[in-house]
């Protein structure tokens, strides 16, 4: 996220103070400056057979899926990253995102629902539709690109997911937070918007009263992110902030 | 002509205002640690090795000395040495989140000191780069209750974690496994109040100067692992958080806070600004007064100069000269008369209207009721040279209007004098206090060698006396007119 400029800043900061002429990182690594200086070798990408989903992520299955305690969907279809060049959080504005989501779409059809492992395009790029369910209350953007080897910064994903309701659900808000921008639709209709450089903190935006129809509910996202840590959650609260759990979550 | 002079009004307040916001010196910091009073001067540790000293709180500028480099550093004294901690990592994003935290001690922070002598550092946290926390922003305690040593660390690329050392020797208590108690955060601050663990953590945006959106939040636990709620309940391991400090005025995104308790009652909070928008927009060091209000931290406000009504917290009486009540015009209008007449305003009193039946001599301060009147409005101005204490100047406080100067006497009695001087017993100390009351405190009183506070004896006798945080006496307010 955004801290990674605190970072930056750090090393430029180091190098101003030491007068090094050096490599960034092995500056900012510099260990204590005692007698016996301890540097840590210099920082690389771990190692590749590390990179896989299962940490953070089980493929979804065609088993319908409740929300989990807290009412967190944790079951979406998730786009393979569109690349962006994007250096600061900070420019995430409503214009911004508005244009953005318009351009860098895979489908103007809010309403549409992918299918696991499918192509999209977007702009040139070929992107691969992957249909997961997180281990943890919320989605780790980041921990996803990572595991299939794709740019972790300066990324877009495109998220959908299914509300199975066996009745209608009315008078219920969709809460959502989400690292570092991102909108979000319902059956077609734009809901949500996190414009600004925000942090993924549960309930962060709400939405205003939605009714949740009986049967199938579409759900589309969009969260963009600049440099550091990308994740969303969204679950639906009811008029007493409670989370709203009587329905079943699938991807088609 | 009359321009000119305007212009230079305008400049003179703005700098006047600029130097009651802000520490004054070179105060240019980033992450500072929590400021450490040692041998009679304080000290704050920063990013990239140094740091600032200051010999009244007031004033700071560079010569801190702190070896290591690395980022964001904590200090804290245990005992009679001074534990200093930081982190080192690979410099975020795409630099990598493989960090060390490293403690040393030292028996004084003074480097002109023969016993300034960092010992070697010892690594008590670490992450190897790839899992989700970055050993970086470390923030130490000392449970008061049991004496154990905390230490929390991390960034938002991840959990921030807290693990145990041993007071003794600043190592990590052997054995001991991380606990994760915050994401989405990071320069975390463990403190102690009332029964309750305090977690703080800054969110935002950091290093884009005046766009940063840098804030300061907190959880409280009764556990000192956790878990960590906000004030709705909200776990900070889902984002939770109060707000203890967001930007104010022309002070930019607070971040990497750290708790001063100086006495019952007077708490300070030390961060930074990520810009100062009076000091270039750069990165500065902030102190504010800490207030508690239904068992939460937030960040008090520094005093601003102005004219004011001081308002006694006893019974609500405000500070006055003891001269003639001079009526205004009018009086009962009587009942039952006309309401279709026309509405006039009615001037309030002025100076001009009174100043003139004033003794020209020392007049003495009394409190009363509060009418509005002339001589119960103070101008309260700092006085850019005569240094100041923790977090602020000293100030003069005059009758509004006038140079009829408020002061200490040597028997321990408040007086107001025709002219300021620039004598000590005409400087005011003013700290907001926990409950967001004030005290006001000369800088010294004549042939008394202890501090003494302006309190209200009876409802109507201000006089200067040792100050308890338990009695209203020993309050005032402030309220701008």
């Amino acid at each position: 996220m955004q801290r990674k400029q605190r970072s930056l800043l750090s090393a430029m900061t180091f190098l101003i103070f030491s007068g090094l002429q050096i490599d960034v990182i092995a500056a900012v690594e510099q260990a204590p400056g005692l007698e016996q200086r301890s540097v840590l070798a210099p920082a690389t990408r771990p190692v590749d057979t590390g990179r896989t989903l299962s940490p953070y992520f089980t493929p979804a299955t065609r088993l319908k899926k409740a929300p989990d305690e807290k009412g967190f969907i944790q079951r979406w279809l998730v786009l393979e990253p569109v690349k962006k060049d994007i250096t600061r959080n900070n420019i995430f504005t409503d214009n911004y995102l508005r244009t953005t989501f318009e351009k860098d779409n895979f489908s103007t059809d809010f309403a549409v629902v992918p299918r696991n492992s499918e192509m999209a395009k977007v702009g040139e790029q070929q992107l691969k539709w992957y249909a997961l369910d997180s281990k943890l209350f919320n989605f780790k953007l980041f921990r996803f690109s990572y595991a299939i080897n794709k740019p972790q910064y300066g990324v877009l994903f495109w998220v959908v997911t299914v509300i199975n309701c066996p009745e209608e659900i009315s008078n219920v808000r969709m809460a959502a937070g989400c690292n570092s921008a991102g909108m979000f639709w319902l059956n077609g209709k734009e809901v949500l918007m996190l414009s600004g450089d925000r942090d993924m903190v549960v309930d962060n935006c709400t939405s205003a009263r939605v009714t949740l129809h009986k049967g199938q509910n579409i759900i589309r996202g969009a969260v963009i992110n600049g440099p550091g840590m990308c994740d969303f959650c969204l679950r639906f609260i009811d008029e007493r902030g409670k989370p709203v759990k009587k329905f079943t979550v699938s991807y088609e | 002509m009359k321009n000119k002079i305007l212009v230079a009004t305008i400049l003179l307040s703005l700098l006047a205002a600029g130097m009651v916001n802000a520490q004054v010196g070179k105060p240019f910091i980033h992450d500072p640690s929590t400021i450490v009073a040692c041998d009679g001067k304080y000290y704050t540790f920063g990013t990239g090795g140094g740091g600032l000293i200051s010999a009244d709180g007031w004033t700071w500028n560079g010569g801190a000395v702190r070896p290591g480099g690395g980022a964001a550093p904590d200090a804290i004294k245990i005992g009679d040495r001074y534990l200093v901690v930081y982190g080192a990592t690979g410099g975020g994003a795409a630099s990598g989140h493989r960090g060390k935290i490293y403690t040393m001690w030292n028996k004084t922070l003074d480097p002109a000191s023969p016993d300034f002598k960092y010992t070697d550092t010892v690594v008590v946290a670490s992450s190897n780069g790839n899992e989700d926390n970055d050993a970086i922003d470390p923030g130490i305690m000392l449970d008061p209750t049991t004496g154990r040593l905390w230490l929390t660390y991390g960034t938002y690329f991840g959990f921030i974690r807290i693990v145990e050392l041993d007071p003794k020797t600043g190592k990590r208590v052997q054995g001991n496994k991380p606990v994760d108690v915050a994401i989405v955060c990071e320069a975390t601050d463990l403190i102690y109040h009332d029964g309750w663990y305090y977690l703080l953590a800054t969110h935002g945006t950091c290093c884009d100067g005046a766009n940063s959106t840098y804030n300061i939040v907190v959880g409280r636990s009764k556990k000192v692992t956790g878990p960590y709620l906000d004030n709705v309940g909200r776990n900070m391991l889902e984002g939770g958080g109060k707000m203890v400090s967001a930007t104010s005025r022309n002070l930019i995104g607070p971040g990497h806070f750290g708790r001063l308790v100086l006495e019952a009652g007077i708490e300070k909070m030390s961060c930074h600004y990520e810009a100062d928008l009076d000091q270039g927009g750069r990165s500065v060091l902030g102190i504010r007064p800490l207030l508690w209000k239904n068992g939460w931290p937030v960040a008090g406000d520094n005093f601003r100069e102005g004219t004011y009504e001081i308002e006694s917290e006893r019974r609500g009486y405000s500070l006055e000269l003891e001269v003639d009540f001079t009526r205004m015009a009018g009086g009962l209008r009587g009942f039952g008369r006309n309401t279709d007449e026309p509405v006039k305003p009615v001037p309030p009193q002025q100076l001009a209207d009174v100043v003139k039946n004033w003794p020209t001599g020392n007049i003495d301060a009394r409190i009363g009721d509060y009418m509005g009147r002339p001589h119960q409005k103070w101008t309260i101005t700092a006085v850019a040279e005569a240094g100041g204490y923790l977090g602020g100047p000293y100030y003069k406080i005059q009758i509004a209007g006038t140079e009829r100067t408020l002061a200490a006497t040597a028997d321990a009695e408040v007086v107001t004098f025709p002219a300021f001087t620039g004598a000590p017993e005409q400087l005011w100390q003013i700290d907001q206090l926990t409950d967001g009351t004030y005290r006001i405190m000369p800088k010294v009183v004549p042939a008394v060698k202890k501090q003494l506070a302006l309190v209200s004896s009876g409802d109507s006798r201000p006089t200067l006396a040792n100050f308890d945080m338990n009695s209203d006496n020993s309050k005032w307010n402030f309220k701008a007119q």
